[in-house]
């Protein structure tokens, strides 16, 4: 009369069954080795997907010469040609059906980024034309002064 | 604040000298619980087995206590867990698709069997009575018992053969998974131990004998709390039959209480896995110095500095040694008793503490550090989970648990 | 050439076969199935940074922390710049104050006035994620969340992860963190939406410098691959056995 000894297996076996008929419910069917091997290549194969949808926001300048060529050729003959047209005017994404018009980074914060004067030997920011913020033209944009497009004081 | 702004680990972490932008003291109180809590349960019941596979038989009186207590104390194990991830809702996942890589995806299996494994003991264990239970409560006709007989028959699944064959074939289940509950309990924790001894970019944590330090302080900490929870309740005990006594209830026996007997047997396997885990410790100390491994400069400043307090004075001196003096001076009290295993736990406790917390106390630049302020009064959700409310909800569950299976399986009869 | 690489392709799929058996045993693979296991491994996403070149603008940190949709004032983010300012006493002085999403504009380091005389040299170290050939990260997530794509980008995946933070802990670099609007490990994509799509990535379209590149170490002709192979190089934190893919010019014993 040992049957009864084996009730708590029955159960425990019920409860395992549960779990993977959950499991086979709950887990997605590309759920597997997708990848090179176990340990870096299991997961769910549609989650590549999810990060290949998410929108562009940043379009490149190339892709704003195709309305303001005018901007961009002024821009390519200037020092500051190597500057992204987004990097002071933001994210193009949908524009110019969304937003019409871009918000344009007027802040002195902006150029300072290059334009704050460290004095760095060996490295190329000391090189940069620099300015202490506190002492030049502190309060005024730099755009009162300077053309961001072409930044070269000589057309003043 | 707006939620955009709510970054997990902000809210307690300050950060001193040069830390990376994305550190933050992620690892926070729920996981100092969860070993902790853990590790009581892994010890209750290699205590329990003591007596049951090794027929140590002084330790009779607390093996059923520290089976059923260890039964109520397995459900908090997980709790910490499920209040400290940020989708809690998902924790079933690691049931579905574990990455058996990593050491968190055993969790799920590993705690499943052994839970199983505490259950069925306790339904060997308890099967015959109940039996009688469902038995006694048949002459019984009134709602509360007729819905507690009925509870009983779910208990018994269905097996009502108490004959002494049905008896012996009990017994021998009970040792046979008591036998196999100790490997797996050290497995439990030991592999707690491991989630933090793997981490290669933690150089406090990193460390093969983490698994084994865990394992040792886990039996510590699991004894203790089944002593002082015996204490407390039999001194209870005694207390209440006193006070029945002076009502002039006579028909109330004097209960002796906790006896100092079963206390300073138990007391001395406690010691000894106290020893093994403070030599480990201090091995794995004294390695780390004489190695000095790029890690160890800012290690040093860690542990001799800004933690000092908290690893040689709280968790070393209070929490080890001065227990460890109390218990082994002679003529034991169970008063004194009582505050030795009080300070064990800790101790034990300090040392989940200086893991977790101190594992983040420096950052992964080795030239900055971050200090952990637990919230106190909590003003969210989380504030709640990851702080002093979150923590001391876990540490009452399991007695809120034990009262509860305690109605239906009693562990501390006097016979 | 095309006979190593068709030994490789063979070599992968036969691994990635023998890896998916003993879970997937029980069914057979169709060949679209087979393709898909095997996806893209003719190309091998990795970086290369000029350390030399960079200026700390941080306009790098600004283009990522929009286009990836990071909540731009939240502390966190997924690339960052870090300032080393070495002293004539020996000194390192290092920061990066609020990841340097608005650049370096204050000479000062922590409240602290370094005369510019007292500066031997000083340099800017822009930091991301290294995705890793052995990602610790990927290997300890206990329910598959974060993987490595054929091409050598780890990403998360988003409705799966469980937000334990244990590849938080295990990353080395300090390069994740948790969303703070998702609730879920966060980490630099290397912009797999851009890359994939044949664009650069938006911190090295924003880099005026040339600081910041990309290319596919599988393609000999690349430019950045030639640098890779032809120049001297280092990498981040290599004792960690993780073998970082994301490459530096000029790096620095200092730089942490």
């Amino acid at each position: 009369m040992k049957k009864h000894a084996l009730k708590p297996l029955w159960v425990a076996l019920t409860v395992i069954a549960l779990v993977l008929l959950a499991r086979y419910v709950m887990v997605p069917k590309d759920f597997g080795v997708n990848g090179r091997n176990f340990t870096y290549g299991f997961h769910r194969q549609s989650a590549i997907n999810d990060w290949l949808v998410v929108p562009v926001k940043y379009k490149g300048k190339e892709s704003c010469n195709e309305c303001h060529d005018d901007k961009y050729a002024e821009n390519l003959e200037s020092r500051h040609r190597l500057l992204e047209c987004e990097n002071c005017h933001g994210p193009a994404l949908e524009h110019p059906e969304n937003p019409e018009r871009l918000v344009i980074d007027l802040s002195r914060d902006l150029c300072l980024r290059c334009h704050s004067k460290l004095d760095y030997p060996n490295s190329p920011r000391g090189a940069l034309p620099g300015i202490d913020p506190a002492e030049h033209n502190a309060g005024l944009a730099c755009s009162e002064c300077h053309n961001p497009h072409r930044p070269d004081l000589e057309d003043m | 604040m707006t939620p955009e702004m709510i970054v997990h680990g902000a809210e307690w972490t300050a950060k001193e000298l040069f830390v990376y932008p994305n550190e933050f003291i992620y690892w926070s109180i729920q996981i100092v619980m969860y070993p902790y809590m853990t590790g009581l349960v892994a010890g209750a019941f290699v205590l329990s087995s003591l007596y049951h596979v090794f027929g140590q038989q002084d330790l009779k009186d607390m093996a059923r206590f520290s089976l059923v207590f260890s039964l109520a104390l397995l459900p908090v194990a997980m709790i910490p867990l499920l209040m400290h991830v940020q989708q809690p809702l998902r924790g079933m996942y690691v049931l579905f698709t574990p990455h058996f890589t990593s050491a968190i995806s055993a969790f799920g299996i590993v705690f499943s069997t052994y839970a199983m494994i505490v259950l069925s003991e306790i339904w060997f264990v308890y099967r015959v009575y109940f039996v009688d239970q469902v038995q006694v409560l048949a002459r019984k006709t009134d709602l509360g018992s007729r819905l507690k007989r009925l509870v009983y028959q779910v208990l018994t699944l269905g097996a009502y053969d108490i004959s002494q064959d049905a008896v012996a074939t009990d017994k021998k289940a009970v040792k046979i998974l008591a036998a196999i509950g100790i490997p797996v309990a050290c497995f439990l924790h030991g592999y707690a131990g491991f989630i933090f001894g793997s981490v290669k970019a933690n150089a406090l944590w990193m460390s093969p004998l983490m698994p084994v330090i865990f394992i040792m302080s886990a039996v510590v900490s699991g004894i203790a709390l089944c002593m002082l929870t015996y204490i407390v309740i039999m001194e209870f005990k005694k207390f209440q039959a006193i006070l029945a006594r002076g009502r002039g209830d006579e028909s109330v026996h004097l209960i002796v209480g906790a006896e100092i007997d079963v206390i300073s047997k138990t007391s001395r396997y406690l010691i000894g896995f106290l020893v093994a885990a403070i030599s480990l410790e201090m091995l794995d100390l004294i390695f780390r110095g004489y190695t000095a491994m790029k890690s160890w400069d800012i290690l040093r400043s860690v542990m001799y500095g800004k933690d000092f307090v908290n690893i040689f004075v709280l968790q070393y001196g209070l929490g080890n040694l001065v227990p460890f003096i109390l218990l082994l001076l002679p003529k034991l009290t169970i008063k004194r008793t009582a505050l030795a295993l009080v300070l064990v736990l800790f101790g034990v406790f300090m040392m989940r503490w200086n893991v977790v917390i101190g594992g983040q106390a420096f950052s992964l630049t080795f030239s900055g550090f971050m200090h952990y302020h637990l919230p106190i009064i909590p003003h969210n959700l989380e504030t709640y989970k990851e702080g002093l409310l979150g923590a001391l909800t876990v540490a009452a569950l399991p007695f809120i648990f034990f009262w509860v299976i305690n109605k239906f399986v009693p562990s501390l009869k006097e016979n | 050439m095309s006979f190593s690489r068709r030994k490789f392709l063979v070599t992968s799929l036969k691994g990635a076969i023998g890896a998916a058996l003993p879970i997937s045993a029980f069914r057979l693979l169709s060949p679209a199935e087979a393709r898909a296991v095997v996806g893209d491994a003719s190309r091998r996403w990795v970086f290369l940074v000029d350390t030399t070149k960079c200026v700390g603008c941080g306009l790098c940190v600004k283009a990522c922390k929009k286009e990836n949709e990071v909540p731009y004032d939240a502390p966190v983010t997924r690339t960052w710049v870090e300032r080393y300012v070495v002293t004539r006493d020996g000194q390192t002085h290092i920061d990066s104050p609020n990841g340097a999403r608005d650049g370096f504009t204050d000479p000062r380091i922590d409240d602290q006035e370094i005369p510019a005389e007292e500066i031997t040299k000083a340099f800017f170290v822009p930091k991301l994620c290294n995705q890793c050939e052995n990602p610790a990260c990927v290997q300890v997530c206990p329910v598959g969340a974060t993987f490595q794509t054929r091409d050598g980008v780890v990403l998360v995946d988003r409705n799966w992860c469980i937000g334990c933070g244990y590849c938080i802990m295990a990353c080395p670099y300090g390069v994740r963190f948790f969303h703070p609007v998702y609730k879920v490990a966060e980490k630099c994509t290397f912009c797999y939406h851009r890359i994939s799509k044949g664009l650069e990535s938006a911190c090295v379209q924003a880099c005026p410098f040339e600081a910041r590149r990309m290319g596919d170490l599988r393609n000999m002709e690349d430019p950045v691959t030639q640098i890779i192979m032809n120049e001297r190089i280092a990498v981040l934190k290599d004792e960690y056995g993780t073998k970082p893919q994301v490459f530096y010019i000029g790096l620095d014993a200092r730089v942490r």
